[in-house]
Parts: structure tokens; sequence; C-alpha cells
């Protein structure tokens, strides 16, 4: 299947207008990767790896430390080139071949397992730098925001709950409100692709409501891709579970399937 | 309504540009108006120091807007603020003409001295005022730019940034103290007559030298101001705190570091030109690298995250070298050495942050 | 107790008899100096004569200072005198006998002149009696300073020499002098000889002659009549040519190892504050000041001593240095991990105070350690190639440094704690290493080998407070160009930077070829920002 499937976007790549057989999948689906291999050090952090998520899905990516999550996320934002294998966006966009910035602006967001937000700048700033927008030296020299985009920003700021704390610095803030404020971040970036590492650490449990809602609220428009510990969490929100384990998929379905694998079993309880 | 204005024009502003044109306005009348027997008269020696002052804020102002900003700590500043310089004794070495000591028309003192046959090409154009300015912009920015696109695009960071800094004034310490480089090697430029036909000793020349100092060191201070206040600025501070982070926002960070290192080497440059008509001269010496991490250090105490902090560091520690280097030069590096051990374990954020403490 | 009176009486014998036998000499060359208060070349001539055939080292040292014009007649006692300088009041010595007579001003003495012909005779002698000095290096040079002036007097002199001769590099540069004769004969079997023998010297000398041979006399004929002599000696001149710039080559090479070692030396202790810990120690190059200050303090303390007291300064310099370095970590930058760009800061301005306080103490001149003999002079290996023991020496000392270093990294206990903490303080913490401790010791060590550096430096540069200024850029250079972390890594750098910079220096200068490699570690930064020898992996991302 993936033969085929690498060879079909080899073809849907150079004709851009993917072959009829084929088409059901490219065009369902915004990511791909394909035989993703990573290295350091002769240890594999990914190890042949192959994900597809669908346009609109929100899938969650579960697994025991180390099984290669978040080296998965930075081969998809460019900050890991992987040795093997192929990443596509959206039908035609080769991620291998882009920086972070270009993969950014092509449409996929990403939110830290380590909430990581601009400490010195107030929050308003914080958002108005992740607007999408013209973000090239000229274009920011001389940028103004718009009533529109002032409009916005406080829309945002008010569904991540910081809208009084607007002109507070980033780093005065709780660590739950840093994460939401990354979420955002995030919203106000407007990507196709949203990669969430652990969105609900250190947040209260309504506010891990609250992230469950949004996220839900999100697929559809969007395609949502959350790594997350917190089971419960995760039950709450996917509907399709990938499981991960040194560097390869273990397992794949809805989470009842998941849960009764027996591979699965026997990696999280060790028996 | 007073929150407003106060947003609009904060005191720090208020304060630094007052006080500038202050000077501006005070200093031409203590000096040239004011007779010489009076206690309000202001020699012109003293407004050749406060011109040094004031071009060394602006100095500090450049390496502000990298460090205290785009938290690159730059150890070669010296460097660009020296090339500046340099640009400018080369338009005043032309304006000696034959008045130097072999009288020679067609060459400078040391090219006679050293048997040159013919000026060599790249001072050529420098008679010309217009192109020594363009080249005192051109110069340090075209050197910066071919610096920082190697480093920034590799994503050289941190200290070791800073040591290729360091290495980058130190190779040109060494080029320039070579006879061969045609720049005077180890004596520098020197022994200048005049500029754009005023006699450089002349109290006059003197007092608008230094007029021209404050306001090129008012207009950087505006023009950083804006820099840091657009949304460019906020990037920059972004990148500071986050490099990761503003790279996964879209920002390609090497080019917003690339130029505002481009913008920082420029104004050292300007600072330069200014500083070298008022002291009489420029040596290899402005490329050492100690003259380099001693401008740090005027900032560091000055209070590095913000632009006012550089300046006020910049006349603190400069005022504080020269008593010390008069009344007691033995006791000066140890100073020195103390204001850099202290100020980074104690004042972290310079006298500036200091102050603010206090406010809350 | 009777035979030691025997012997004692016999050894006062042989003392009284050894010295009347100096008595002796000294009269007949004091008898031979009165010659030389002469106004008449010919009885000068007739002296100097005599006063060579007494072969003695006195007589020599008359010799040379007639030759240099430094004998003189005392206008007060009309004694002959030697001059030790041209200074305007000279120490003198008495001709005859080598005693101290203090010193003179310049217009009580009256100098005794010679004349062309007299110059060559005393050339002449004084060769001859270098020719039997008991140091064969001595005759070497004695027959190699004979190369200029070889007339059939000295070529009578060097047969001479050669029947009587056993040593085989004196035989070697006696059949050189012999041949550079034979080149000129009318023969051309004995020219074709001469050229067979000086096609493997590596004389300069020998080549110019070589080459003076393939131009035209005053004639415009060819000085060489023979076509295939020519060519023959075209040859020569090539083979010499080669074998002096292959030797040329590693004469280089050796220097450039030697700057390399240096360079090495001065790093390795950077590489362990700066590789292993993280900290960038600006005042490393103050510490290897104060290094090469505690020798030549050492060197103070025991001026009698001087053989042994560049090996007592290595542990001194070690330990002031480490105990420097060590009150440093403890004092300043414990304060400051993890910020790596105000520890910088912090350690220049140590480097500065360090640097005033040895001015206000020692003087703010340079200071000039002096060398022992056993490592002064240099081993000649051939005509072309000679090395220097203090390099060779400072090569060996740094190797042993290094090593000893990656041995008490890797094989003791210290060495897997320091490690421990570099990897992961945190863990190491956790697994009971005491971190602090093992910083000030790791730290302390840095300091310490920078200390070694110094002592090595004391022997290359001068002493002074700008020592470590001058070298903290490049020391900088060879750890990040060898990659941080890494002692191998600054091994390869510091000896590739050095012979790289040795290679450039004939085509570029000093300091353009210091330039270049400057140039070329910015640029070589900006393509593999981890140096040569990266350490991979997860923790080097963060």
């Amino acid at each position: 299947m993936s033969a085929l499937l690498a060879l079909d976007l080899d073809e849907a790549t150079a004709a851009d207008e993917p072959q009829p057989g084929a088409k059901d999948v490219l065009h369902g689906s915004i990511l791909y990767l394909e035989g993703i291999t990573v290295s350091f050090d002769g240890f594999r952090a990914l190890d042949d790896l192959s994900l597809y998520i669908e346009r609109g899905e929100l899938r969650c990516i579960i697994g025991p430390n180390g099984a290669g999550k978040s080296t998965m996320m930075d081969v998809i934002t460019g900050k890991t080139r992987p040795d093997l294998g192929s990443a596509i966006f959206d039908r035609n966009t080769d991620l291998l071949n882009l920086s972070e910035p270009e993969i950014a602006a092509a449409g996929i967001g990403r939110k830290f397992q380590k909430p990581t937000v601009f400490e010195q700048l107030p929050v308003f700033v914080n958002l108005e730098l992740a607007m999408r927008a013209n973000k090239g030296v000229w274009a920011t020299l001389f940028a103004r925001l718009s009533g529109e985009q002032r409009d916005r920003i406080d829309a945002v700021l008010h569904t991540i709950g910081l809208i009084e704390n607007r002109d507070l610095h980033a780093g005065a803030l709780s660590h739950g409100q840093k994460q939401w404020l990354e979420i955002g971040m995030l919203l106000m970036q407007e990507p196709r692709l949203m990669l969430v590492d652990e969105p609900v650490a250190g947040m209260t449990h309504q506010e891990t409501e609250r992230t469950a809602e949004l996220l839900v609220s999100l697929a559809g428009e969007r395609s949502v891709v959350v790594v997350e510990h917190d089971m419960e969490f995760v039950r709450s929100i996917a509907r399709r579970v990938t499981v991960l384990h040194e560097g390869r998929v273990l397992a794949e379905g809805s989470m009842d399937t998941v849960q009764n694998d027996p591979k699965v079993i026997e990696v999280y309880l060790g028996a | 309504m007073l929150a407003a204005l106060r947003e609009r024009y904060p005191l720090a502003d208020v304060i630094v540009l007052g006080a500038l044109a202050a000077l501006v306005i005070a200093v031409p009348i203590l000096n040239l108006v004011v007779p010489t027997d009076s206690p309000l008269h202001i020699s012109t020696f003293t407004v050749t120091l406060l011109g040094k002052y004031l071009c060394y804020a602006t100095l500090a102002l450049s390496v502000d807007l990298v460090w205290g900003y785009c938290g690159i700590l730059t150890l070669g500043h010296g460097a660009f603020f020296a090339l500046g310089g340099y640009a400018m004794g080369m338009y005043l070495m032309r304006q000696i003409g034959d008045r130097g000591v072999y009288g020679n028309p067609l060459l400078p003192d040391f090219m006679v001295f050293l048997n040159w046959p013919e000026l060599p090409w790249y001072w050529w154009g420098f008679s010309s005022f217009p192109f020594a300015m363009a080249m005192v912009v051109a110069v340090p920015g075209l050197l910066a730019l071919v610096f920082g696109w190697f480093a920034f695009r590799s994503r050289v960071t941190g200290v070791y940034l800073s040591i290729i800094t360091q290495a980058l004034t130190y190779a040109l310490l060494l080029a320039f103290f070579r006879n061969e480089m045609g720049f005077g090697g180890n004596n520098g430029l020197t022994d200048f007559k005049d500029i754009l036909g005023f006699n450089l000793q002349a109290d006059g020349t003197r007092v608008a030298l230094f007029v021209v100092t404050a306001i090129v060191l008012a207009l950087s201070y505006v023009g950083c101001r804006a820099i840091c206040a657009s949304r460019y600025g906020r990037v920059v501070v972004a990148i500071r705190d986050a490099e990761d982070r503003a790279r996964f926002l879209g920002y390609r960070v090497e080019n917003f570091k690339l130029w505002i290192f481009v913008a920082s080497a420029i104004v050292a440059g300007i600072a330069g030109a200014l500083y070298v008509p008022q002291v009489g001269i420029i040596n290899p010496s402005e490329f050492a690298p100690l003259s380099s991490i001693e401008l740090v250090i005027w900032v560091a105490i000055g209070g590095r995250s913000s632009l006012y902090g550089a300046i006020a560091g910049a006349l603190l520690v400069n005022y504080a070298k020269t008593q010390f280097t008069s009344f007691m030069p033995e006791a000066w590096l140890f100073v020195l050495g103390a204001m850099f051990v202290l100020g980074t374990l104690f004042l972290p954020n310079g006298i500036v942050g200091l102050g603010r403490r206090w406010a809350k | 107790m009777r035979i030691a009176f025997l012997a004692a009486l016999i050894g006062a014998a042989a003392i009284a008899g050894s010295t009347a036998q100096m008595h002796a000499d000294e009269a007949a060359l004091g008898a031979a100096a009165e010659g030389l208060k002469s106004s008449n070349f010919r009885l000068k001539g007739e002296a100097i004569d005599q006063i060579a055939a007494e072969g003695s080292a006195q007589a020599q040292a008359v010799l040379r200072a007639l030759l240099d014009g430094r004998l003189y007649i005392t206008r007060a006692t009309d004694q002959v005198v030697i001059a030790a300088d041209g200074a305007q009041t000279p120490a003198i010595t008495g001709a005859a006998t080598g005693a101290d007579l203090g010193s003179a001003d310049k217009s009580d003495l009256k100098r005794i002149i010679i004349n062309n012909q007299m110059r060559g005779s005393l050339n002449t002698a004084l060769a001859r009696m270098s020719l039997r000095a008991p140091d064969a290096a001595a005759r070497v040079a004695a027959v190699e300073s004979l190369f200029d002036s070889l007339n059939p007097d000295t070529v009578a002199m060097l047969r001479e020499a050669e029947a009587a001769e056993r040593d085989h590099s004196v035989l070697h540069a006696l059949r050189t002098a012999l041949a550079l004769v034979d080149l000129e004969s009318t023969n051309p079997a004995d020219r074709r000889d001469a050229l067979e023998t000086l096609s493997g010297s590596m004389h300069a000398d020998v080549r110019n002659r070589l080459v003076a041979r393939l131009g035209d006399g005053a004639d415009g004929a060819p000085i060489e009549p023979d076509a295939d002599l020519r060519a023959t000696t075209t040859a020569a001149v090539a083979r010499i040519d080669r074998a002096r710039r292959i030797y040329g080559l590693v004469e280089t090479a050796f220097f450039g190892l030697s700057l390399g070692f240096v360079l090495v030396l001065a790093a390795t202790g950077l590489a362990i504050t700066f590789g292993v810990m993280g900290v960038i120690n600006m005042a490393h190059g103050e510490l290897m000041m104060l290094g090469a200050y505690a020798t030549w303090c050492v060197q103070q303390l025991m001026p009698d001593n001087l053989e042994w007291s560049l090996v007592a300064a290595v542990p001194v310099a070690f330990l002031v240095a480490a105990l420097a370095g060590i009150a440093i970590e403890r004092g300043v930058v414990r304060f400051l991990y993890g910020r790596p760009l105000e520890t910088l800061l912090a350690t220049f301005g140590i480097s500065l105070v360090l640097q005033q306080a040895v001015r206000s103490i020692f003087s703010p001149l340079n200071r000039a350690v002096a060398t022992p003999g056993w490592m002064s002079g240099q081993w000649v290996i051939n005509d072309a190639l000679a090395i220097t023991y203090n390099r060779l020496y400072i090569i060996l000392f740094s190797i042993a440094v290094f090593l000893t270093l990656v041995a008490i990294l890797r094989f003791t206990a210290l060495g897997l704690q320091v490690r421990a903490v570099a990897q992961n303080r945190n863990m190491a913490r956790a697994m009971g290493v005491r971190g602090g401790w093992i910083d000030a010791i790791t730290f302390g060590l840095g300091s310490g080998v920078a200390g070694l550096a110094g002592v090595a430096l004391s022997q290359l540069t001068n002493v002074g407070p700008n020592l470590g200024q001058s070298h903290i850029v490049d020391s900088f250079m060879v750890v990040v160009f060898g990659g941080v972390g890494n002692l191998w890594g600054t091994l390869v750098a510091g000896v590739s930077l050095g012979v790289a910079n040795k290679f450039l220096e004939p085509f570029a200068g000093a300091v353009l070829a210091k330039i270049l490699v400057l140039v070329f570690i910015i640029l070589f930064i900006q393509r593999r920002p981890r140096g040569l020898f990266p350490q991979r992996g997860r923790a080097a991302e963060a």
C-alpha cells in the first residue's frame, strides 16, 4: 500500500492533477508522512514512520516517552531533517525542501510541548505577531494594525480568556494561561494544519474541558493533530487515535479499538 | 488625557531629546558668546570632550540595538565605528592637499614616506565630501551585511557569534596595522587641517561639530525608537526571547537579525565619522577587541533593555574614565574590571533596571 | 691515612706542575704579544705567526680581538690588553694572562691597527686553530668559514686536517671544501669528481658556487668549458635546490607543529572550561600570564639553579593558576551558570583586574625568563635543517599535558564525575555527585593547564601584562574550530591551524597569514557552527 501511494504521489506532484484511482486519498488527505527515518548517533528516533492525516480530521497521537512524538513534530515543521522518507503537505508541498518559516507560511502551525511565548512582550503583541500577515522585514517595519485586525485579536483574547490580561507581559502569566496564549497564537495564525503538543498539561479540570471543546470545534474547518498523555482528555476528543512506539506506528483506530489492542496493552502495561 | 499624552510622549524620550536640545542651544552660547573669563564659559576643550561623549553615546545606542533588543552580544562593534572613522579620516587626509610635511599635492604624507608611487584605487573619490559620507554609511553597512548574511543564515548564535565578531575586529586590527594596506599602518591618519574648508582647530568648527553630533544622536535615538516601536522591533525582541517560536510563526529570523545588525553598524559608522574630526586622529587601536568589549559594558551599566539606558551608561562610564585616567590612571582598569563583574552579578538591567526596581 | 696523604701530595704536585706550565705559556704569549706593539707591519706579521703557533685558547682570543679591532695598548702602563666591547669605557683583560684589569676609558687606550694582508693571515690562523678545536661542531664551523677564502695555504691546511680527522660530519665538510677547490681544477676529471661530491651537499655557499660556474667569464666564454660538465652542474644545482626545498618544507612543518602545539596547550584549558563546563572564561589568557609570571618568580628565587628552575616552575605555575581559577569560579562564575554571555563579560572584567594587578606589582615592562642550558641551542640535522631544542621540548611538554588530561577525564573517578556533570547537571546531582565541588575542581583543572601553557610561553615570548590578551582570540578559535566539548578536536584544530599558519607565512607574510587563518575560521564556523568534530544528538540541539 505504501509503495502504491508513493507512486501515486509522485505522479500527483508531477502533474498537479491526481490520477483518478488515487483521487480520493489525495484529496481527502492534508498530510502524508511516508517512510520517515531519523537517527541521532545510531539511535532511531523515528523508524520508517508513515502517517496520513485527513482533511478536517482531529487526530490524537499517544505513546510512551521516547516514542518519537516530538521528533515527528520537528520533522513536519522543518526543525529536523529526516535521513529518509518524504513528507507532503496539501497535495503537492514537499515539506522537506522548506525552511521553518516557509512551512509556517504554507499553513502549518505548532504549539510546543513546553509553552513558548514571548515573555518580554505584552499578551496583545504576542497575538499580533502570530497574526496571519505579510511577515517580511519591510512589511513589518511599516505595519499598522487595522481596526478589523484589532477586533480579531480581541476576539481571540476573549476565546482564550485573557482579555483582562491583554497588556500584561506574557512572562507574568500562569502556566495554564501561557498554554492558552499559545493556543491563541495558533488561532491567529489561521493554519490549515495545527500541531498541538500536550495542550492541557498544567491546566485545571475546567480549563481542560474548555480546551477540548475548542479543539473539537476547530476540527472540520482545520485539521488538528494533538499529542497528549492525558488519556481522559484524549478519550473526550478523539475520533481516531494513533499509537507510536519506538519510532513506529504501533496501532491506529478508534479509542476503543486501540485500547483493546494487545500490542498496545503490552507496551503500556509492560505485560 | 495625561495618560494618553504620556503614552504618546514617554518621559524618557522627553528627557533625552530635551537634554540634547538644551545642549545644542546652550553649548554654542556658553562657548562662543559668553566671555572667556566668565565662570559660565565652556572651554573649547570641554566642548570637544562633550562631543566625544556624544559620539560614544551614539555608538552605545547601536550596540544596544543588537544586544539589548536582539540578544546578539557583539564583541566587534568597534570595527564598524573605526571603519566609519577611517572613511572620514581619508576625506580629511585628502583635504590636507599640499600642506603636509612633504608638501606632496597628490599623496598623503605617510604614502610619500613609504614610497607609494601613486594613490591606491580605494582612495579615489575621498576628496569629495559627499562620496566620503556615502562611504561612512556604505562600508560598515556592507561589512555587516556580508558578515551577518553568513553568520545568521548558518544560525551561529550565542557565544559563538560573540567570539567570531571578536575575531572579525581582531583580523581587521591586524590588517590595519600593516603599512601595505595603505591606511597609515600603526600611526593611522592624523594631522588633519580642515573640514569642508573650515579650520578644524577653530572654536566655531568645534562647536559646529558638537552641534552636529548632538543632532545625529537625537536622530539616531528617534530612529532606533521608531524601529523598536514598530512591529519589526517587536519581532526582533520576540526572536531574542524565543527564536524557534518566531521561526514557527513564519518569520525569517535570519533576515530580521541581519537588517538590525546592518542598521546598527551604520549608526556605529556614523558615530565613528563624527568622532574622528573631533579627536583629530584615527588609528588601528580602535579595532582592538578591548575597545569593542568596553562598549558592551557601557550598555550593560546603563541598562541594556532601554535605549536611554545605553546613552546614560556611555556618558557615565566615559566620564568616570576621564576622571580616573587623569587623577589615578593605575586604578582605572581595576574600576572598569569591577564594573564588568559587579555589573553582571548585581545589575542585570543596569542603572535603569535599578531605577525601575526602586520606582516599584 | 698514609695513602691518602700520598695521594694529596701527588695531587698537589700535579696542580703545581700544571700551574708552572701555564705560567710558561703565558710568558711565551706575552713575549709574542709584545711584538704587536711595533708600528712595523712586517714585525707585527711575525708576532701574529708566533701567537698562532702558541695555539692556546688565550692566543686565539688575542687574535680574534686583533681581527675585531679590540686589541689595545694602554697609554699609562704600555700593556697589551683586550677590550670586551666597543663601549666608551670597556672592561679590559690582559692579552697574555686573560686577567681582569677592570675597565679603562678609550682615551687611555691605543688601538693596534692591522692591514688587509694581516687580516687575511689572521683569518687563516684563526681557522687553523679552530680546525684543531676539541668540539666537532666548532671544527665544522671552521671549515665552513673557509669556503669563501680557499687559497693554497688554506687548502694545504684542509688536506692536513682531512688526514687527521675522524669525525664523520667534519670529514664531510672538509671534503666539500676540497671539492670546491677541485671545481676550479683544469682537469675535467677532477671537476667531475668534485661535482659528484658537491651535489650531495645542501650548503648555501656550495649552491652559489655552482651557480657561478654556470655563468660566463670576463672574456665572455663560459666559465665551465665542458658542455657535458655544464649539464652535470645544472643537474647538481637542481638536486641541491630540491633537497633544500624538501628540508625547507620539513622545517616549516616543524615550525608549524611547534606553533600548533603551543596553541593546543593554550586552548586545552579553555576546552575544559568552555567545552566541558560551557563557561566562557575570558580571563583564560590572564591565567596563562599568571603561569608565566610564576615561572619568572621561581627563577628569581633560585638564581643559582637555572637548569632546574623551569622544572620547579611547572607545579608552581599549575597551582597558582588553578587556585586563581577556583577563586574565579567560586567568586563569580558559579552565580552565572546558564547565562553564558554574562559569564563572558564578568570574566572579561576579571581579566582586566588581573592585567592591572600584574602591571602594578611587577611593573608594566616585560620580564625576561632565562632559558636553561638544556633547552637552548639547536639540533643540527644537516646544512638545511636545524631544530631548536626549546620548540622541541615544548611540543613534547604539550603532548604530555594533553595526554595526561585525556587520561584524567577518561580513567579517573574525578573524570567520570566531570563528564557526568557536563552531560546532565541535575541527573548527576541526583546520583550523589557534588556539582559545586566538581565545577570548582574542573575549573581549577582548566585554569591550571592555562598556567602550564604560561610556563611554555615564557620560553617563547616576552612575559608581560599583555601576554594573555595576545593569545586569547587564538585559543578561542582553536576550541571553536575543533568542536566544543571535544578534546581531540582541540588537538587536531590546534595543530592544523599552526601548520597552516606557518605554511602560509612564506607567501603572505606573518600578519596576513594570521588574518587569512582568522577569516578562514570565521567562514568555517558559519558553514559548520559546531566545529570539526561536533557533538551530536538531542542533547546538542538544546
